[in-house]
């Protein structure tokens, strides 16, 4: 059993309050609140370790070099990764997606097929799609059933030898659902797709093991997972990151420049390129310690006790409807109540100290399947508890009377 | 007809006699539900203001030296800060109102409901209210 009160006294954010009200944070989807080790490890980090990292023979550049490397196998372990250099970091989900469409483009031609889905972040829609422009490809959309499920079946009927990659979110951010990736890339693979999973919802709720899991892409945020804003993860096989070109180009990316010809570095250098988020990778590292010492599957766990909990309060009040009702879910519970604005409650809730997220969740596309203009998003976290659950159910109740 | 000033006088004095948000707020919605209905021709995609959470139709009359504003909202509190927008503007002369400054939405505390910051896009239908006085203007 975990101890959440302890849990919760290690967020020194969580003793705040909002609008006169103890702070509920229930925006966990958007971004983790931060424990204080990591607060620390940042603040450290600059009172002690600074420097720049891979390049000096000074002694605070060969320490902040050795605190960067030990992040990314911290990272390797987290995941299990076969190769360190499987890890590049980036700025962010966002960033790692933008990387892989910009230089898988290159290995496209005309007719050839990439593979979303209805269900995906706005960021894993909007890059394949230039992606497809500017190689000529098309792109093939998944669609998803009324629980919040992608058509598996469509999605077979989909892949074909044209299919070049499948690029789907682990976890729905605006739904919630669990996909079954392992028979994506699975089927992927039979026909020789590469398959890029979007984890940002996942890397902390989910034990991963990337040799296991056999993805060929697999990316996530620091800052979904206790870790700081701008820094994200991109796990590639290595044989496809050696393939890859290089996003951005510049200072530690190179072996050697001349005006005749540049040839790049190795793995993971080729893509990192500039300084990089060198505090925010260290403290990463603490925020990894932070969920391993937890340990993932304890935190599913409870994360999973306070998702039914959540859900069997809200289903109590009347005209309650939940989007994405599979049975394999995260502790996202997208709703709205019938006749009210998400707007609305969310405004309201939010003067009881309550920050839940309404709108669309960068997913237009789930919004228009449901035809809606968008949701009230709670997401939960290891830190939250089922009392603040009923702070939050009483809040809605009282936005309901209000406005009806 | 009263001048921009008088009302938005008017609406820190009705806002000064609450005591708490939730008093605020119940005026707000109460404000929403009693906005004249926009005429449902002009409930169309080129109304819509850019960047707000709900939507907001906002359509503007030129009648007699004076613009005429009507609007709608999904949202209903959104729709209560719309109609207080329409109270002070509408009726007015185009050049007052593309002058106006609006200092009541400081004083009656629902700034942060108005902040150029914040998801809401109201200050975008404040701008989209002074471009049809800018516009009107010329006709003059």
């Amino acid at each position: 059993m975990l101890d959440v009160s302890k849990i919760r006294s290690q967020f020194p954010i969580l003793s705040r309050r909002v609008n006169g009200q103890n702070l509920v944070y229930f925006d966990n989807g958007a971004t983790t609140q931060k424990p204080q080790i990591v607060i620390d490890a940042e603040s450290k980090y600059y009172a002690n370790q600074n420097s720049n990292v891979h390049r000096g023979v000074h002694f605070l550049s060969g320490l902040a070099t050795d605190k960067f490397e030990e992040s990314r196998s911290t990272i390797q372990n987290f995941i299990g990764a076969k190769h360190k250099h499987e890890i590049i970091f980036t700025k962010g989900t966002t960033d790692s997606i933008n990387l892989v469409a910009n230089g898988f483009k290159t290995f496209l031609n005309k007719g050839d097929e990439i593979i979303i889905s209805e269900q995906e972040h706005h960021s894993n829609i909007v890059p394949w799609q230039i992606c497809c422009e500017q190689s000529g490809s098309n792109l093939k959309v998944i669609p998803i059933l009324d629980n919040g499920e992608m058509d598996m079946d469509f999605f077979y009927n989909l892949l074909s030898e044209n299919t070049k990659l499948v690029a789907v979110s682990h976890i729905s951010n605006a739904l919630g659902t669990i996909n079954n990736i392992e028979k994506i890339i699975e089927k992927s693979h039979s026909v020789g797709a590469k398959v890029l999973i979007d984890g940002a919802q996942a890397a902390s709720h989910i034990s991963l093991n990337m040799q296991k899991l056999d993805a060929d892409f697999y990316c996530f945020s620091a800052h979904k997972m206790f870790g700081p804003t701008g820094v994200g993860i991109l796990y590639g096989k290595e044989d496809i990151l050696n393939s890859l070109p290089p996003y951005q180009s510049g200072g530690e990316m190179i072996k050697e420049v001349s005006f005749s010809g540049t040839t790049y570095a190795d793995l993971p250098h080729k893509f990192e390129a500039g300084t990089p988020n060198i505090s925010g990778v260290v403290a990463f590292k603490s925020a990894i310690d932070f969920i391993s010492n937890l340990e993932v599957n304890k935190i599913a766990k409870y994360e999973a006790e306070l998702l039914q909990y959540a859900t069997s309060e809200l289903l109590k009040i009347e005209g309650v409807r939940i989007y994405g009702t599979s049975k394999k879910k995260s502790a996202i519970i997208s709703f709205n109540l019938e006749g009210l604005h998400p707007y609305d409650i969310g405004m309201i809730v939010d003067k009881m100290g309550i920050a839940i997220r309404t709108g669309q969740h960068c997913a237009q596309p789930i919004m228009e399947r449901f035809n809606i203009p968008g949701t009230v998003r709670i997401s939960l976290a290891v830190y939250n508890t089922k009392e603040e659950i009923d702070l939050c159910i009483n809040a809605i109740k009282k936005a309901k009377i209000m406005l009806s | 007809m009263h001048t921009i000033i008088e009302i938005q006088k008017e609406i820190i004095d009705d806002f000064a006699m609450f005591d708490d948000w939730i008093q605020k707020y119940e005026h707000l919605i109460d404000l929403g539900k009693e906005l004249s209905p926009i005429d449902q021709k002009y409930k169309i995609s080129e109304n819509l203001i850019k960047g707000c959470q709900s939507r907001v139709w906002l359509h503007a009359e030129y009648v007699e030296g004076k613009i005429i504003y009507t609007a709608d909202s999904d949202a209903v509190m959104t729709k209560g800060i719309v109609a207080i927008l329409i109270n002070v503007l509408s009726g007015q002369n185009p050049s007052e109102i593309a002058t106006a400054k609006l200092g009541f939405i400081n004083e009656i505390g629902l700034k942060e409901q108005l902040s150029p910051t914040r998801a809401n896009g109201l200050v975008s239908m404040i701008k989209q209210m002074k471009l049809y006085a800018i516009a009107f203007s010329k006709q003059q």
